[in-house]
């Protein structure tokens, strides 16, 4: 025994600061990995709560759960006036339309005057909006900012969440999705 | 002076653009009007992340959206609905994200067992110790 304890510590010795190296290496991949600040909804593969929102414009009704099952795909598109990436994906979604997709919007607490202004600027894609003062469909659905697109199947179950506004390249994606919830 | 005024008033308004321009939701900064409901709800509350400002509370936050977080949590409490069951509603949703109480869950299992492994190892090592002073105590 005694012949082996000397061997046995300074083997031991250098273990403090090998896990001193340990942490330290954690630490800084942690400080420079990018932060991952998207919050996934839990909620998709579940059917759509419950709601039924009032009309958000003059020009377009609201929008209840009834009447986003029509046995059909359809895309529901989380914005707000007041939100610059939702600007930026209106193209997309014009381009979306013209493909025959059929798109609801939920204005996240909007104004009317602003909701007219941001239509009339960026062109009104929706078959519905529905207007969501109190973030409850957003809160329903799990989504947690703006923009964010739920493809909804012809049943009322949610398929597909996007996060963040929808660029040129996810076009295809979202057509992709779409027709993945009509099976 | 007036140059430093404006640049301030600036900074101040610039995040301003990126919000909306509603009212909060009534419930948001007003407290229910029974305080054993009220203290129910703030106990809740403290315990729901926000999901805009991802450190705080939604008790903590002013984001909007936090506002109708809390005006949620006020309505469903002054309803008689249970506080757990809000916070599964919202994990149902969010996942366990949402909620800074832990959750009896298999992955919190090692958390847990961590320090009754420590404290067992701590015994060992000790035990070994004073074993090898009594060993050497006798030889000598």
């Amino acid at each position: 025994m005694s012949e082996d304890t000397p061997k046995r510590s300074s083997l031991a010795i250098w273990l403090p600061l090998a896990l001193f190296g340990a942490f330290f290496v954690l630490v800084i991949w942690g400080l420079y990995r990018p932060a991952d600040r998207e919050v996934v909804s839990a909620f998709v593969g579940k059917p759509l709560p419950q709601f039924n929102l009032p009309a958000a414009t003059a020009e377009r009704p609201g929008l209840s759960t009834a009447e986003m099952i029509t046995g059909k795909p359809r895309l529901l598109n989380v914005f707000a006036s007041w939100c610059v990436p939702c600007a930026a994906e209106a193209p997309q979604l014009e381009a979306l339309r013209q493909r025959g997709v059929e798109i609801d919007g939920v204005a996240i607490r909007d104004r009317r005057e602003d909701l007219d202004r941001f239509l009339g600027n960026y062109g009104n894609p929706f078959a519905r909006i529905g207007k969501d003062d109190l973030s409850e469909v957003q809160v329903g659905i799990g989504s947690s900012g703006v923009p964010e697109t739920f493809v909804i199947d012809g049943k009322g179950v949610i398929r597909y969440q996007h996060l963040g506004e929808i660029r040129p390249e996810d076009v295809a994606l979202i057509l992709r999705k779409l027709q993945e919830a009509q099976s | 002076m007036k140059r430093l005024i404006l640049a301030l008033m600036l900074l101040f308004a610039a995040p301003v653009v990126a919000q909306d321009q509603l009212p909060p939701a009534p419930l948001a900064y007003k407290q229910l009007d029974d305080p054993a409901q009220e203290a129910k709800a703030q106990r809740l509350m403290e315990t729901l992340r926000c999901l805009k400002c991802q450190s705080q509370s939604i008790a903590d936050s002013d984001a909007p959206m936090a506002g109708d977080m809390r005006h949620q949590v006020r309505t469903r409490i002054a309803a008689g609905e249970d506080p757990e069951a809000i916070r599964a509603w919202l994990i149902e949703r969010y996942g366990d994200y949402v909620s800074y109480a832990p959750q009896n869950k298999p992955i919190m299992w090692p958390l847990f067992a961590a320090p009754l492994v420590f404290l067992l190892i701590a015994a060992l090592l000790l035990r070994g110790r004073f074993r090898r002073v009594k060993v050497k105590e006798d030889t000598a």
